[in-house]
């Protein structure tokens, strides 16, 4: 009931002037409740990392350090400067989340490679098209491709205007009739998955 | 029997990860430079737009990435902090990623310190606020409701360069530099269709290729796709100012290039060995 009206409230605001005061009501709630749900996710991992430390389960010589870290970064916040530039919580944001945060989608780098060597196999022609493809916008989005010919990124472009946008579109369409679809289902009751429930 | 070509495709991973490394580090540490060349595209879309608005303009550039892409997105905020405050328009800054706000400080204060901008005057930050499309359709219809004050906790009513902005439609322009979902896409249907405002952005080259559809159409005015995104942007933003820091994105297409170069070399190695084993395997039949 509570999905049904709200989500008609929702989509009534577009067309029902007299409803749109609710619908930014509905919105403010929304807020609310997704605030609420950071301190949710604080808790549920603390209780987990505890669990997980507790009964000794796989990889908890993990837990003791992501527990320090949580704690560390919400003393230095909440009670050494907050965010302020040069404070506690700067330093430690600037000096270890920043490198360990980039490090990360760095590796990136080294997995698309060895991936790529494995897997990227001109098997067939569809393969192959798309293996030539992969090397025209690889050297196009490079200074060097221009090098090698200077059409290079003309062409890299023209592959990502025309027939990337043509797939791009597709599957925006398509996933928003999804969308649509699922929330219908969702404010009519027929999908409560959302629930918990196994429908 | 397995020929040398075919051994040289079940090359050890760890191998591949020091040629790889190698790739990355020599050209940054050799200080390698290689002319960015700046066709009709995107990147150069975006920038003429933001050169044609006049002085006094607002934009509302929303930080939306953290650490993890940095490397991409951080040069991309540095360049047009650079533009922006060199042309005297007015930056109000917030951020749908917590991490957000941080690194935009650091983008906005360092180019706000060496050009002698003032905060709250030139440029505000307003922090972060949970709730991604929601946020920013609640922003549409009042901004001082959402942000009463900014990442400070000064009330955002009490200063100068908020005047006469209480929602999104009295911004001239909208850049979102987005890692993902809350970003671009929220700011395109949320804001950019709904207001009418014109929406430009930066993100990473790996989903650049989604955003296409929204120049296209118009939604948006153009966008940086990843690392030559910024280096494009850095090369224009510099062109037009003599004494611009040097960025980190032109520094490191040089890196990128042999980079790719390397991958494309692995996966011809690979298929070279896929194709002889074949012809092998075929001719044993």
């Amino acid at each position: 009931m509570i999905t049904f009206v709200t989500g008609m409230i929702m989509i009534l605001q577009f067309f029902v002037p007299a409803t749109q005061t609710m619908g930014e009501t509905i919105q403010e709630w929304f807020m609310i409740i997704a605030s609420a749900a950071i301190f949710l996710g604080t808790i549920n991992l603390i209780q987990v990392h505890m669990h997980k430390v507790r009964y000794k389960a796989r990889n908890w010589k993990y837990s003791p350090v992501t527990l320090t870290g949580l704690a560390a970064m919400l003393v230095s916040g909440l009670f050494f400067g907050g965010i302020e530039q040069g404070g506690a919580f700067d330093y430690m944001f600037q000096q270890m989340v920043v490198p360990m945060g980039a490090t990360m989608f760095s590796l990136l780098a080294f997995f698309v490679a060895s991936a790529a060597f494995r897997a990227f196999r001109a098997s067939n022609w569809r393969a192959t098209l798309l293996l030539l493809s992969a090397f025209i916008v690889m050297l196009g989005r490079v200074p060097i491709g221009a090098m090698i010919w200077h059409k290079i990124p003309m062409v890299s472009e023209w592959i990502m205007q025309v027939p990337n946008l043509a797939g791009q579109r597709a599957v925006m369409i398509g996933a928003a009739m999804g969308g649509v679809a699922t929330s219908l289902r969702m404010i009519f009751g027929i999908e409560r998955s959302y629930l918990g429930g196994t429908d | 029997m397995a020929t040398f070509i075919e051994k040289l495709g079940n090359t050890d991973r760890r191998v591949i990860f020091i040629l790889m490394a190698l790739a990355v580090v020599l050209p940054l540490a050799l200080r390698m430079n290689l002319p960015i060349l700046i066709d009709e595209g995107p990147s150069k879309d975006h920038y003429d737009f933001v050169e044609a608005l006049p002085e006094g303009s607002r934009v509302l550039l929303s930080f939306d990435y953290d650490p993890s892409t940095m490397p991409e997105l951080q040069p991309m905020a540095v360049a047009l902090c650079q533009q922006l405050m060199t042309k005297n328009i007015k930056i109000v800054s917030m951020a749908l990623w917590p991490m957000g706000v941080s690194l935009g400080n650091e983008a906005l204060t360092a180019i706000s310190d060496s050009l002698g901008r003032e905060e709250y005057v030139d440029w505000v930050n307003l922090g972060y606020k949970t709730g991604g499309g929601v946020l920013i359709v609640r922003m549409g219809s009042d901004i001082h409701s959402v942000f009463p004050t900014d990442y400070n906790g000064y009330p955002i009513a009490d200063m100068p360069i908020m005047d006469g902005i209480n929602k999104l439609g009295d911004f001239d322009m909208i850049i979102s530099l987005s890692a993902g979902d809350p970003g671009i896409p929220a700011w395109v249907m949320m804001a950019g269709d709904r207001y009418n405002i014109p929406i430009g952005g930066g993100c990473t080259a790996v989903s650049s290729p989604q955003f296409y559809p929204y120049l296209d159409t118009g939604q948006m005015v153009g966008f940086l796709g990843g690392l030559k995104g910024a280096a494009d942007y850095e090369t224009m933003v510099r062109a037009e100012l003599d004494d611009a820091p040097p960025g980190t994105a032109t520094p490191g297409m040089a890196a990128q290039s042999v980079a790719h170069l390397v991958i494309m070399l692995f996966i011809i190695i690979g298929n070279i060995a896929y194709l002889s084993e074949k012809k092998r395997k075929g001719g044993a039949k």
